[in-house]
């Protein structure tokens, strides 16, 4: 994921680019034909996530909103692609403008100046710039669990549209651009290696608010979510897991000693998560279901994707664990706040990444720590880190909450967002896209 | 004793087990079923317009005592009939006379088992 000193790199292969009117401008790197291969699978791994979550989720939900339910991620991959070639990669990955807000370079319009860009690692900038793109792709994605089963198609799409633009946008270029201020926060900056603030912190928040706005479904609380096909949700985790090492061994954006290192604790904190949940399943309630097993790995990957470029397999155990557990309290605790957070978006994706943003400075690598020292003229502690990881965590948490909020706001007053009663007894298949999901199984 | 089959629009269900439960008449059996009658449903499938031959149906059975028939007929009209005069496509209501309803658990017979 991360970008410090390319930039310059670009900027300055760009200016050769355009001086000498060549297209195969001299100068610039050659082309690391392994960690190339290695983006590239990435890439495609972590686009696996997308129909992944569609079934994760789309098996969670009622018989008549499956469809529907999946529909929300396959439309990001179509909306939140061309919003990230036109506007999205520019804004994450150019130059500081309003104050920092977001970043902007004329030339990613239509990524139309990165032809025959090759980046410092030896990457082609095309992969780069799709590999990022999943990212914004997933993390609108992720929200709809949220409020699964109960809003309107068109005014989906436009808040994801926004969302996209304004919340996600900002927030990576701030965490993961070479001039972002989270980037650049303390020493050696706040630590974010594949989006546990950028993505899941985001998305959970954003989640979180926009259930609270939209309100819960009919008779909520007194209704029960049987899955219409756990099977498919099963599958959709798998897929999910091994997406995962493109989300996190792709984010070292090499094929080196980095990648391998996230790819252990991905692996580790994915086991150790689900392991975790079962065992307080069982102790708690006496059965150890599949649904259980299948969310703690999504805890245990999660807690790790902040994390998994500075930790080592004991901690990866250690976070997984912890932030399992923290997801199993919370989630069979929530009727409390009386939440209807669907399909437990904030439970598992807020509560294990900010578990994973903060505590995973009690584990950070000898070698980082002393980067960072070294950056800072002699010492930095890990107090301060949490300092600096406390910070990112509350920035991101603000930011989202309040920009999600106002763009409720505006997509409420062009479409209703909420759907009708009568829709939501009828089902977003029928009233939304005119199909059904299943021929005559599930009576639901 | 009374065998109350009653054949609705999917989309209606929700409304008709809520308005039941609020006449206090829970025990119920529910299916899914297809058929056809005089409704005459255009479907879009891949931008042609398409007459299904069977339409998707929720079949609810219910087992009633007598008095009770009145009741739940009329739950079950006032909740599936779409709004204004109703729809082609709402469905049918049947009643056959029940011979005999046995619990199982415990060996009861007639009324006391329903």
């Amino acid at each position: 994921m991360k970008k410090r000193n390319w930039q310059k790199t670009f900027i300055f292969g760009f200016l050769i680019l355009f001086m000498s009117g060549n297209v195969f401008a001299e100068g610039q790197p050659e082309i690391d034909s392994g960690a190339t291969a290695w983006m590239l699978t990435s890439t495609a791994l972590v686009l696996l996530m997308i129909p992944g979550l569609a079934m994760f989720y789309g098996g969670l939900v009622k018989t008549k909103n499956v469809l529907g339910t999946m529909m929300h991620s396959f439309a990001a991959m179509g909306v939140m692609t061309i919003l990230w070639v036109t506007v999205g990669y520019s804004m994450c990955f150019g130059e500081n403008v309003l104050g920092g807000w977001f970043g902007w370079n004329s030339d990613y319009f239509l990524l139309s100046g990165i032809d025959t860009n090759i980046m410092e690692g030896g990457v082609p900038e095309y992969v780069f710039s799709m590999f990022q793109g999943k990212f914004a792709i997933i993390t609108p994605a992720l929200i709809a669990g949220a409020f699964a089963e109960r809003v309107s198609f068109k005014a989906y799409v436009f808040f994801i549209a926004l969302w996209g633009v304004f919340v996600y946008n900002p927030l990576c270029h701030w965490v993961w651009a070479e001039d972002g201020f989270l980037f650049n926060l303390g020493a050696n900056g706040a630590i974010d290696f594949a989006g546990g603030t950028v993505v899941h912190i985001s998305a959970a928040v954003a989640g979180l608010v926009a259930a609270i706005f939209i309100g819960p479904r009919r008779r909520f609380p007194n209704i029960l979510t049987r899955p219409n096909n756990l099977v498919m949700t099963v599958i959709g985790a798998g897929l999910l897991w091994v997406g995962w090492f493109g989300f996190n061994a792709g984010s070292s954006v090499s094929s080196s000693l980095s990648t391998a290192q996230a790819l252990a604790v991905t692996q580790v904190a994915a086991a150790a998560g689900a392991v975790a949940w079962i065992l307080a399943e069982t102790i708690h309630q006496g059965k150890a279901t599949v649904l259980g097993f299948i969310s703690g790995i999504l805890a245990g990957l999660v807690v790790i994707t902040p994390a998994a470029g500075v930790v080592q397999p004991y901690a990866a155990i250690i976070l997984g664990f912890f932030a399992s557990l923290a997801s199993y309290i919370f989630v069979s605790k929530k009727h409390i706040f009386n939440l209807d957070d669907t399909l437990d978006v904030f439970g598992i994706h807020g509560i294990a990444a900010i578990v994973g943003a903060i505590f995973l400075v009690f584990f950070i690598r000898d070698s980082w720590m002393a980067d960072a020292a070294l950056a800072n003229g002699g010492i930095w502690t890990i107090w301060q880190q949490l300092g600096v990881q406390t910070v990112a965590v509350l920035i991101a948490i603000s930011y989202t909450a309040v920009a999600t909020l106002i763009i409720l706001f505006v997509v409420n007053k062009i479409t209703k967002f909420r759907a009708s009663d009568i829709e939501e007894m009828k089902g977003l298949d029928t009233v939304y896209h005119g199909e059904r999901g299943y021929g005559m199984l599930n009576p639901n | 004793m009374k065998l109350i089959t009653a054949i609705i629009s999917e989309s209606k269900l929700d409304m008709v087990r809520e308005a039941l439960i609020e006449a206090e008449i829970t025990r119920i059996t529910v299916s899914r079923a297809s058929g056809f009658g005089r409704q005459v449903r255009e479907e879009i499938y891949r931008g042609k317009k398409m007459i299904p031959n069977l339409n998707p149906k929720v079949r609810i059975d219910i087992a009633v005592n007598d008095e009770f028939v009145d009741i739940t007929v009329d739950a079950i009209i006032k909740s599936a009939r779409s709004q204004g005069d109703g729809e082609i496509g709402d469905g049918k209501i049947f009643i056959q006379s029940l011979e005999e309803v046995i619990r199982i658990r415990t060996g009861e017979r007639g009324s006391a088992a329903i």
